[in-house]
């Protein structure tokens, strides 16, 4: 275990005042849950509620409004479709992207650290139409968005 | 060697950083065929990008095939001052790695 990852937890088991760290001082949560890193379960998961439990322990969602996704209504080209999630919401854990209709839905899941903001921007690809979900993790609890993309040229094979 | 497989723009405005990165990487889903063999062209993708100031770690992406080849990065943060240095790492499934540094400006 890492210097880095130590501290985490450290800093991570010393928010007395947050039920995640007093769960993980009780001993409560599995340092799966705890510890980020690349998961592979997650990340090859071909169901999104498959990729949700591998991430966060839980397929379940909260729909907000106070999540914005900006992306282009038609993605003339599939390979490449720029996605911006951005929310104003406290303390924002992580914020993964997903495509619901491509082969592996989860595509990526940014963890924030010390002064981490609600803002993640990137180009995904999209093999066909259909809704980009961004889940956003805060104050322990998780949210969701959608928005539908047309995509008139798929990005996964061509 | 010159290195220059990965650009960054780290800006302070508002109390805020925000960060721009451009790497250079085929981003291989391992779901993609060749055109010319009709192979599947092996999985090559990078699984890990951890962004750091002075040491702490501000974020990390963790990717699959999905993103896009040369893959573009933005994300904001807090806490770092003008003339700080911003380091971005990144780790594929084949294990190569790539870091570079930029001044916050």
């Amino acid at each position: 275990m890492s210097t880095n990852m130590k501290r985490r937890i450290f800093l991570k088991g010393s928010m007395a005042a947050s039920a995640l760290g007093v769960a993980v001082g009780a001993g409560l949560l599995a340092p799966r849950a705890v510890l980020a890193s690349w998961s592979k379960e997650a990340f090859t998961a071909k169901e999104l509620p498959a990729a949700m439990n591998a991430l966060f322990g839980s397929d379940q969602a909260e729909e907000s409004g106070e999540i914005k996704i900006k992306a282009p209504d038609i993605a003339e080209n599939g390979a490449v479709v720029p996605i911006t999630v951005s929310t104003d919401m406290a303390g924002v854990e992580s914020i993964a992207i997903v495509a619901s209709n491509n082969p592996v839905p989860l595509i990526a899941n940014f963890v924030m650290g010390e002064g981490g903001q609600g803002f993640v921007s990137t180009h995904i690809k999209m093999g066909k139409s259909g809704d980009v979900v961004a889940l956003v993790k805060a104050g322990g609890k998780i949210y969701s968005a959608k928005k539908g993309v047309k995509v008139t040229i798929g990005g996964c094979g061509g | 060697m010159a290195n220059n497989s990965i650009k960054i723009r780290a800006q302070l405005k508002d109390n805020e950083i925000t960060v721009k990165a451009l790497m250079t990487h085929p981003m291989e889903s391992g779901t993609r065929k060749d055109s010319k063999t009709g192979e599947l062209v092996p999985a090559h993708y990078i699984q890990e990008v951890k962004c750091e100031v002075a040491g702490k770690n501000v974020m990390t992406a963790y990717w699959n095939g999905g993103v896009s080849k040369n893959p573009y990065l933005s994300f904001k943060f807090a806490g770092a001052n003008k003339g700080d240095m911003f380091k971005l790492t990144w780790v594929d499934n084949k294990g190569e790695s790539d870091s570079e540094e930029a001044t916050i400006s």
